[in-house]
């Protein structure tokens, strides 16, 4: 296996006597992009200002597959770029702001002409290359911000929430266009972001920081669904997150008991004891009791429904089995099974998707 | 307003007919206060951005000091350099009262506090990740730095103009520190001064017009410049 492009080590950044990042060890390989996730104040953009060589760490090492050595501010600087939650536009046109890069490194003036038409056309501002920078929106103004890093095109691209001053349809559009671009371009992000949503549609692998610890990283999909603690579980949205304990196995399944409710898990050695169970809701079934058959899924609990929320394309559905488990239903399934306030229904879950932690677990995790 | 008409009339007169003072006065007021403005320029904005972008203890302190130093009054100024360039002064080997450079020192320190204070306030109203954009986009520091300069241009012309505007019009440290020697010293104000004395207010008013003209014009020049491209 290759070397990763990056890799840190011993990381820390201290303000005075409070440490900001703890970062034991992180590595970025060469064309993935990984999501930075976590609470605000968990360290997220810190770590970037110093993968950007913005800031100067406490202690520890930030290196780069192209440097010998841990130290190279200027040349590393110009092989990376970074976008910020703030456009941070400077005064003048657009036509000046993405070149800007472009011109602190004296390009040819012919070229650069060249350049910021090509990526004016990828992030479809073309018609804006001669307004002034003041004059745009705040969707216009972070593309203009993409197009400025992209055009540099640099080895490693930074972007620091780029999306969390803009309203949900720019959002959307932006993150859509991103998205298609960075899959072209192929090369090694670090997207940090609150945002679970952008960190499922865009990221390879995705780390949880908090308190200025990577707490987890892994797949994306392995953190999201397999979160190894409460608090990573409630920030990706698992939702259903119960405190039960383990009270046996059964026909090869475990049996974790939630209160007087019995749940049915995959059995995995070495698990007993208190523990977390998180169920995400988009796992969760929901028909309605008079239309229930036997469906083969290990986990069926006839409840209530209590409340249901339209989320557009989405409803979360929030029925009472003597705990409470919230579901998340298509519009077009909510309207079709007549879903309703006060309606008994079946939810329904598998095995499998019981995900378990272990209570009081709070320790780092790589993968 | 008799005076005033009367004094426009005269001004008009004495600038089409070259009359020797008033050219001798402008040059003098325009080379004296322009170097000083230069000189407070050129120490004042780095030492405004150091102030602005780096924290070391004492800073506050410093700060204050600037601050406090834009209000300081030039006759106490004059007197301080003055006492430092007598012939018994600290300074007084160099053998520089009365001369062109003993005024410029003072306009200097009249000066250097405004664009020092002005260049720190400017700097300190941009967003404060406005540097690490620049820096993350390739730029060297010092290209950062004049990024900055140029992004806060609103306000850091604006420490120019008030320098230029508080030493092209003072007078109390120039007549002190200058003596408004004829053809060496000489400037607008302590003219004006020594024309009101002589109760040549005719000449007076001239030159007070010549001055204010002369202050318009450099600050309108700059307020051009200051004005391109803003974004409101």
């Amino acid at each position: 296996m290759s070397r990763p492009y990056l890799e840190i080590s011993g990381l820390i950044k201290r303000y005075g006597a409070r440490t900001i990042l703890d970062i034991e060890e992180l590595a970025v390989n060469r064309g993935e992009l990984l999501a930075i996730i976590g609470p605000n104040g968990a360290g997220k953009s810190t770590l970037l200002r110093l993968i950007a060589q913005l800031e100067k760490p406490t202690a520890g090492t930030i290196r780069f597959a192209f440097v010998q050595g841990a130290n190279a501010g200027l040349e590393i600087r110009r092989r990376l770029s970074m976008v910020f939650q703030d456009s941070l536009l400077l005064s003048g046109t657009v036509f000046d702001n993405i070149a800007y890069g472009l011109k602190v490194r004296k390009t040819p003036r012919i070229q650069i002409e060249k350049k910021v038409r090509s990526i004016a056309e990828m992030l479809g501002i073309s018609n804006l290359l001669s307004a002034s920078a003041g004059s745009l929106s705040g969707g216009e103004a972070q593309r203009v911000s993409i197009a400025r890093a992209l055009i540099l095109e640099p080895e490693l691209l930074l972007l620091d929430e780029p999306m969390a001053s803009l309203d949900p349809p720019t959002k959307d559009l932006l993150l859509a266009d991103l998205n298609r671009i960075l899959n072209m371009l192929k090369m090694t992000v670090i997207y940090v972001t609150h945002e679970r949503s952008e960190a499922v549609l865009l990221a390879d692998r995705l780390a949880f920081m908090d308190k200025g610890k990577i707490i987890q990283v892994g797949p994306a999909h392995e953190v999201l669904d397999h979160p190894i603690s409460r608090k990573i579980a409630d920030f990706v949205g698992a939702e259903n997150v119960f405190a039960g304990s383990i009270a046996g196995v059964s026909d090869g399944f475990l049996r974790i008991k939630l209160g007087d409710i019995e749940i049915l898990a995959v059995n995995k050695p070495g698990q007993s004891g208190a523990v977390w169970v998180s169920i995400r809701p988009e796992h969760v079934t929901v028909v309605p009791a008079d239309r229930c058959q036997a469906n083969g899924i290990q986990n069926n609990f006839k409840g209530t429904i209590e409340n249901l929320m339209n989320l557009g394309v989405f409803y979360r559905v929030v029925i009472n089995c003597g705990f409470p488990i919230s579901a998340f239903i298509t519009k077009q399934l909510v309207d079709s099974m007549g879903l309703r306030v006060k309606q008994v229904v079946y939810a329904s879950f598998k095995a499998e998707r019981v995900h378990i932690i272990p209570r009081e677990s709070e320790e780092c995790a790589y993968g | 307003m008799d005076l005033i008409v009367e004094g426009f009339k005269q001004a008009i007169i004495l600038i089409i007919t070259g009359d020797e003072l008033v050219v001798e006065a402008t040059l003098r007021s325009l080379e004296t206060s322009g170097l000083a403005v230069a000189v407070a320029i050129l120490i004042g904005i780095p030492f405004g951005l150091l102030l602005a972008l780096t924290r070391f203890p004492g800073r506050n302190i410093v700060i204050g000091m600037v601050n406090a130093g834009m209000g300081l009054p030039p006759v106490v100024v004059g007197l301080f350099v003055a006492a430092l360039l007598w012939r018994s002064g600290l300074l007084g080997f160099l053998g520089l009262m009365y001369t062109i450079p003993a005024m410029i020192i003072a306009q200097v320190i009249i000066a250097l506090p405004l664009v020092t204070g002005f260049t720190v306030s400017a700097i300190q109203q941009l967003n404060p990740k406005l540097k690490y954009q620049i820096l993350a986009l390739g730029a060297t520091r010092s290209q950062m730095l004049f990024t900055l300069i140029k992004e806060a241009r609103l306000t850091t012309l604006a420490a120019v103009m008030a320098g230029f505007g508080a030493i092209i019009s003072e007078v109390g440290a120039v007549m002190m520190v200058g003596g408004n020697i004829s053809r060496q010293t000489r400037v607008l104000t302590t003219a004006i001064v020594e024309l009101v004395g002589k109760g040549d207010f005719g000449r007076a008013m001239a030159l007070s017009i010549i001055l204010l003209t002369l202050t318009f014009a450099a600050t309108y020049t700059l307020t051009h410049y200051q004005q391109r491209g803003t974004r409101l």
